[in-house]
């Protein structure tokens, strides 16, 4: 009874939304290191930029006096990860003409 | 479990029902991203996670954010990924090395001990009670905040996309120049 009782309020509950931003980051973490390419790194990045993003949101939520901060900081954010993602894919696609793979195995011109 | 139909608790069990998919869509979207070996599945998983996640954000009660994490993650970042991918047209990654299979299998370990260290540090925390909100964090209230009280802060970050924009634009071209 206690546990369905706290599965139909999840949707209210703080701990709900950091678990799920918890488990958004260790699936990025995850994938950022299993990743070979730049592509698959740069999204794994992203993930772990989502979990961050949701657990400002829920604290803003839940706890602030003032919800906007929340958003506000979200919205940066997502302003953050759009350059981001502008930069380093201009990045790959420079990698991509010199060495013809953007396998981060094959970037090892500076390997001692 | 029995629960009284009554339409209150239809309410709670139909918003719950929700809320469970949501989450269920943002993991499975971020697990195909992580862990698929094809990178054009890799993205596509990214923005099926970023859909779950924009219905999380509704759940948080802040439709505005929902609807600039589609426009913006899904509209914006996915496709301009996936346009570097065909770019770039890199091959897939190659089945797994034993070297490789020895990373993937202690990065797993790692997130894993990492996601349950986390869970267990948010399920004993007692966490302060709830502060007496100051405004309703309507669009109203995000609109006027962001002009005001975060003006400065939002003036640097359109310097910040300013710059990116050109650095992103040095860094493509000077890779051509070099090359011919």
């Amino acid at each position: 009874m206690n546990l369905s009782n706290l599965m139909l309020h999840a949707h209210g509950s703080l701990s709900a939304y950091l678990a799920v931003g918890a488990l958004l980051f260790a699936i990025g973490f995850f994938g950022f290191f299993r990743h070979r390419t730049l592509v698959g790194m740069l999204v794994s990045g992203e993930l772990i930029l989502a979990g961050a993003s949701l657990n400002f949101m829920a604290f803003a939520h839940f706890r602030a006096a003032d919800p906007v901060v929340g958003q506000v900081f979200t919205l940066f954010i997502m302003g953050i990860a759009a350059a981001e993602a502008a930069i380093v894919l201009s990045i790959m696609i420079a990698v991509y003409r010199n060495y013809h793979s953007i396998d981060a195995r094959d970037l090892k011109e500076m390997e001692g | 479990m029995t629960i009284d139909l009554t339409p209150a608790t239809l309410n709670t069990l139909a918003a719950s029902l929700l809320f469970a998919g949501v989450v269920a869509v943002t993991l499975v979207g971020a697990v195909i991203a992580a862990a698929s070996k094809r990178l054009v599945y890799c993205v596509s998983g990214l923005a099926l996670s970023f859909v779950g996640l924009a219905g999380l954000y509704v759940f948080l009660n802040s439709p505005f954010l929902a609807l600039m994490q589609v426009l913006i993650y899904i509209g914006a970042v996915c496709v301009v990924i996936m346009f570097a991918l065909m770019l770039a047209s890199p091959k897939d990654e190659p089945l797994g090395l034993p070297r490789n299979v020895m990373v993937g299998v202690s990065s797993l370990l790692v997130a894993g001990m990492l996601a349950v260290g986390l869970i267990l540090v948010v399920a004993r925390t007692h966490w302060m009670p709830k502060a007496v909100l100051i405004n309703a964090g309507t669009v109203e209230d995000l609109g006027r905040a962001l002009l005001t009280r975060f003006g400065f802060a939002f003036e640097l970050i359109s310097v910040v996309l300013l710059l990116a924009i050109l650095g992103a634009l040095v860094v493509a071209r000077t890779g051509r120049r070099s090359q011919s």
